[in-house]
């Protein structure tokens, strides 16, 4: 499906610049994206090899499965096809303290991390997402933030007189986004298994 | 706000110092641990490549050849009729396609209206309250191989849409309506 997604934006984006006569902005929109895509990949790896680097310490040190202890009692809930004890629990704990605290560079090696342990516990078509990783993928897209840290960085750079202000709403926001999310994701969830897939 | 802004300051060096420290005093032999994860990254960031790269340059190109604001005066009507600033209307449709797209549509914003005008906070709310669910979709699922997200992309449009009323929701609670 994500290939026909994939299909649809470019071949789309292709016959509307015909129509619109922007073929040469698109040629360029095209090789400037590529650069940045491999731009972006490499500034990933450093954070990506620091973060994973330090949570194997964690993990052989027994602090991950700590924290997935400390947060069994939501954890076990939102994902009740993964055994209690599995480190994909740890890594889901980690990822979600580290975009709670707005650390997106460091939640992105540890949500990485975590869709490779529930793919280990894909009994099905390895090609296919579980239900698991499909509610994990709804926690991080709706993505539950405390700290909305670069916005306010950015408001007052832009010369705000109250930066922060924005924080109780974000929260009221996020925290809507979220809950609607794992709603529709257990509702999905349910309509898909009875149709067998 | 000064507590977790201190929080927010001392996470990093805090894990950075307290994890390898915490692992030496369980006996864990650190640096070789810390070398194995390293390279686990490394291996990671090069298997997501080539769906970071087949995803931002379709999102790049959707933009620039002028589909997304054909897009944005198709939804006009219906966010209008919910009560959404026209202003916020690109902004809506961009954030859960590109990151790094949806920032500089909120910098461009708060920079027109002024990041404590309403639009300039319903803005930064908006980009603050959901994360770039077509690009967390393809980098999460392609670092595994996974190919068929079943209704994944559904449940977190739904939850990005219901992010964006709410956004509006407690700005108007928050700050008054728009003027």
């Amino acid at each position: 499906m994500l290939g026909g997604v994939w299909l649809v934006l470019i071949v789309t984006a292709v016959a509307v610049a015909g129509a619109t006569g922007r073929v040469e902005q698109v040629t360029q929109a095209a090789m400037e994206s590529a650069r940045a895509a491999v731009e972006t990949a490499l500034n990933l790896a450093g954070v990506m090899a620091l973060w994973l680097g330090l949570s194997r310490i964690a993990q052989e040190s027994g602090l991950m499965q700590a924290l997935a202890r400390l947060l069994a009692p939501v954890t076990r809930r939102l994902f009740p096809s993964v055994p209690p004890d599995h480190p994909a629990l740890g890594a889901v704990a980690m990822n979600l303290s580290a975009n709670l605290l707005g650390l997106g560079n460091a939640a992105t090696p540890m949500g990485l991390k975590a869709m490779q342990e529930l793919q280990k516990l894909n009994r099905g078509d390895p090609e296919e997402a579980t239900p698991a990783m499909c509610t994990f993928l709804v926690l991080n897209t709706s993505s539950v933030t405390l700290i909305p840290g670069t916005l306010i960085a950015l408001r007052a750079a832009q010369g705000s007189r109250s930066p922060a202000d924005i924080v109780v709403p974000t929260l009221v926001a996020t925290a809507v986004s979220a809950a609607v999310g794992i709603a529709v994701d257990a509702m999905l969830r349910r309509r898909w298994a009875r149709r067998g897939g | 706000m000064h507590a977790l802004d201190a929080v927010a300051t001392w996470a990093i060096p805090a894990l950075l110092a307290g994890i390898p420290l915490w692992g030496y005093l369980r006996g864990v032999a650190v640096y070789e641990a810390f070398l194995a994860g390293a390279e686990e990254g490394l291996r990671v960031t090069v298997q997501i490549l080539p769906y970071m790269l087949g995803i931002l340059v379709a999102l790049g190109v959707f933009r620039a050849s002028g589909a997304l604001d054909l897009v944005a005066q198709v939804a006009l009507p219906l966010t209008g009729r919910l009560g959404f600033p026209p202003e916020v209307l690109p902004l809506m449709l961009i954030r859960p396609l590109s990151g790094s797209g949806s920032l500089a549509a909120v910098a461009d914003l708060l920079r027109a209206h002024g990041p404590d005008s309403f639009v300039g906070r319903l803005a930064s709310v908006m980009q603050g309250s959901t994360d770039t669910t077509f690009y967390v979709l393809s980098v999460y699922f392609g670092s595994v191989g996974v190919k068929k997200p079943r209704y994944a992309l559904w449940s977190g449009l739904c939850g990005d849409a219901a992010g964006f009323v709410a956004a509006l929701w407690a700005c108007r609670w928050f700050y008054g309506g728009p003027p």
